[in-house]
């Protein structure tokens, strides 16, 4: 197929007529040159890559006391997000934003379909700006086109070289960032300006822009139409209620060429006139008049395109816009169609994402500043102290989960006359914990030998934060033997 | 030597891991050959589900092709350079031990400054310094505790290294070497040397008044000629014997209970104790740091 001439046409068979077709399994992508849009969705899609990008970039940069503030420090098992600081057993927060994430996937989607993979996706955000150096450097899409058709000159390779430079030095920019949120990325910069990078910083920064340079470089839709599992699922969660990217096809059809010096008879022609730049800014390739297809990532560049030119022409605008199949098939007018949106669907999905995000919020702020765990000595069951008391060995390991030294008073009630002992403690049964560390304390619990019944006894150990009065209980046993 | 228990997994493994790869190479191959036909002319393969569900001819892209071969060439190195076909070792000769090994080694290189440092340090000094104190409370917690006790006080058996009473001796070169080189403490049974069973009650009793402990004073005063026998090892006074790890019966610490009649068993029986040697297991250096903070337990009078 001569894919230059006619680069965004998808394959032909269907024109073909009722012959049978011979198809090769095995096919050699074709290349999409979008063409640059503006409007309403295009500028929304800007805000959020600025949004996105600003935040990738920039947080890594942001200091917090002594410390990177969003660092996750895999080696040291820390990962500290402004003044909270979490450890391998809070991986329960992890779970809940996950699964905060999987809701709000299917709360935008079940409302307007895409959001994500249109507007956030970093798939579709470094696209966006991969192809906006692309136009920069070899113009828009047509000299794109005239540029890749054109035998190789010095201005084809200063461009194209220029282009894959900017593409280059963007990624290896994003991958520095990437390795920037798990080790300190000012002392990454001066590694690498020492060249002091160790083997897996060079990996990773490697790594992660190559594939920056490849995805959206190269790879482009490819990744939306065969790779991503969400764009493959998520027709799960569409119903006829759902916003999407749609084309008007009671009022396009039947389409025809038409400019504004025709005077058309508008009982015969809708009103597309067939000038294919809905086609052109497509970023997957397709014919959005075809209806809903999976490719569809939902960025409303062919909304965009189709409103100017129906400005142009002098007619409403929204022959391609965000609506319903609902709103299409039954001919609602905007707010009919917006009071479907609330739908039950919608209203659960919702409320049970508040709900989560509530939840997680309070826990976080609930969560106490140390951790506290009692392991009961397994070597001996009990023995007698000096001064006739009978004792028990436990381990208390005390998790100080705060960035500064903590003083942790010991207690322990549960059992008459108890008293807890430690070698390590102060008198007052105090220990101090340094920072983010945790530590092992051995303590006895002691009784008056005889003063209680043989067998297991619960009691419970209480470590009191000196400095900010927080409690942490913890159960045990105390054994005493026949 | 092989790891496999029977002859049948070596091939098992073979089978699975070269057959999947020839599996894959073969049907990608076949299939590059199929031309599928469309009869309706429209990429649909013809068949109709649903009223108007239709399944389309839509071709893989050919770099993911490209991929599965790169996958193919890949897992013929893999095969060639580790252990991944049966017995055969791989070219590379990796192995899980050695790759322990490497790793331990890098971390003692990362960790031997601090340790040098220690090294250079005399025992008193180390003991005090807060973080070889911890590093040394680490070690102890995950070697030494399971017999001596998260809080060193020991138990029935096992000593107290939180007193004074040393059996070996308690100067950091003695606790070193109890470390290093372990020790086996032996009492043999005494019971014929002592003479009748009313004899080694008398001496059990002599045992318990070296300490002032409860027990029957005309018999201890019988017990005490008997005693001749106990004090080659334990000293006339009982006071014990470090050189020969002899402890000292004239005070209050019991290793193997208290008591007349524990005292009278270990007569008897005797007893063979042991702490095991630990000098495989650590560096000198290492050694040398959980010998501070042993020593340290005993000899903290600042806290």
């Amino acid at each position: 197929m001569s894919s230059k001439k006619n680069p965004n046409a998808k394959s032909d068979v269907a024109n073909a007529g009722s012959e049978a077709t011979v198809i090769n399994l095995y096919a050699a992508a074709e290349k999409i040159y979008p063409r640059s849009t503006f409007g309403f969705f295009t500028k929304w899609r800007w805000v959020m890559i600025w949004l996105t990008q600003l935040f990738f970039y920039g947080v890594p940069w942001i200091e917090w006391g002594q410390r990177q503030a969003l660092l996750f420090d895999l080696e040291a098992r820390r990962f500290y997000i402004f003044n909270l600081v979490l450890y391998p057993q809070d991986l329960i927060y992890l779970t809940g934003i996950l699964i905060i994430s999987a809701l709000s996937l299917f709360l935008f989607t079940a409302i307007a379909g895409r959001l994500w993979c249109g507007y956030t996706c970093p798939q579709t955000v470094y696209t966006e700006i991969f192809l906006w150096i692309e136009a920069k450097i070899e113009g828009d899409r047509a000299a794109r086109i005239r540029l890749d058709d054109a035998p190789l000159s010095a201005r084809k390779i200063l461009k194209k070289g220029g282009k894959h430079f900017a593409w280059i030095a963007f990624a290896l920019w994003t991958g520095f960032t990437f390795v920037g949120y798990f080790t300190p990325i000012r002392e990454l910069g001066d590694a690498i300006v020492n060249m002091g990078l160790g083997p897996w910083q060079t990996f990773w920064i490697l790594f992660y822009g190559f594939a920056t340079y490849g995805n959206a470089g190269f790879m482009r839709e490819q990744v939306c139409k065969y790779m991503c599992p969400y764009a493959r699922f998520q027709s799960a969660m569409f119903d006829d209620d759902t916003l999407i990217v749609t084309y008007d096809e009671k009022r396009g059809e039947p389409r025809g060429k038409a400019s504004l010096k025709t005077d058309m008879d508008k009982s015969k022609q809708g009103a597309c006139i067939d000038c294919s730049l809905c086609v052109q800014v497509c970023p997957t390739g397709i014919d959005i008049r075809k209806g809903l297809q999976y490719e569809c990532i939902g960025c409303g560049a062919c909304a965009d395109i189709c409103d100017t030119v129906m400005d142009k022409m002098g007619y409403d605008r929204g022959l391609v816009k965000y609506s319903t199949q609902h709103a299409i098939n039954l001919g609602w007018n905007h707010t009919q169609m917006l009071r479907h949106i609330l739908r039950p669907r919608v209203l659960i999905y919702a409320t049970i994402l508040s709900v989560l995000v509530v939840t997680l919020l309070t826990s976080l702020m609930l969560r106490t500043s140390f951790r506290v765990d009692v392991v009961r000595d397994r070597g001996v069951m009990a023995r007698i102290a000096e001064g006739g008391m009978l004792e028990n060995v436990y381990r208390l390991q005390i998790m100080n989960a705060t960035e500064t030294t903590q003083r942790y008073q010991l207690g322990a009630s549960g059992v008459a006359n108890l008293k807890i002992e430690s070698d390590v403690a102060d008198h007052d049964k105090t220990v101090t914990v340094n920072p983010a560390e945790s530590r092992w304390i051995p303590v006895r619990l002691q009784i008056p030998d005889g003063s209680i019944k043989s067998g297991s006894h619960p009691v419970k150990f209480e470590v009191r934060a000196t400095e900010s009065n927080e409690i942490v209980s913890e159960k045990s046993v105390f054994l005493v033997p026949r | 030597m092989s790891d496999f228990t029977s002859s049948f997994w070596p091939i098992f493994i073979t089978v699975i891991s070269v057959g999947g790869v020839i599996g894959c190479a073969l049907l990608l191959w076949l299939t590059s050959k199929i031309k599928a036909t469309s009869p309706n002319g429209d990429n649909t393969n013809g068949h109709v589900w649903d009223e108007n569900l239709r399944e389309m001819n839509n071709p893989l892209p050919r770099w993911w092709v490209w991929m599965f071969i790169i996958t193919i060439a890949f897992s013929l190195f893999y095969f060639a350079a580790y252990p991944a076909i049966g017995t055969y070792a791989g070219k590379l000769g990796w192995t899980q031990v050695n790759q322990y090994e490497q790793e331990m080694e890098a971390a003692n290189k990362t960790i031997a400054p601090l340790y040098a440092k220690f090294a250079a340090m005399p025992i008193d000094q180390l003991a005090a310094n807060p973080e070889a104190k911890a590093i040394g409370e680490r070690i102890f917690m995950n070697n030494c505790a399971q017999c001596h006790g998260s809080d060193a006080h020991g138990s029935r058996g096992f000593p107290n290294l939180t007193d004074k009473d040393w059996i070996h001796g308690g100067s950091p070169e003695k606790i070193a070497e109890t470390l290093t080189n372990g020790r086996v403490g032996m009492m043999p049974p005494m019971a014929a040397a002592v003479g009748s069973e009313d004899d080694v009650k008398n001496v059990a009793n002599y045992v318990l008044s070296l300490s002032n402990s409860s027990h029957d004073a005309t018999r201890a005063a019988a017990g005490k000629e008997k005693f001749a026998v106990c004090a080659a090892c334990h000293g006339a006074d009982g006071t014990g014997n470090q050189a020969i790890g002899a402890p000292n019966l004239a005070d209050n610490i019991w290793l193997h209970g208290a008591g007349e009649e524990a005292i009278i068993k270990r007569i008897n029986e005797g007893k063979v104790n042991q702490m095991p040697a630990q000098g495989a297991k650590f560096s000198p250096e290492q050694i040398h740091v959980l010998t501070a903070y042993v020593w340290g337990l005993s000899n903290n009078e600042v806290k």
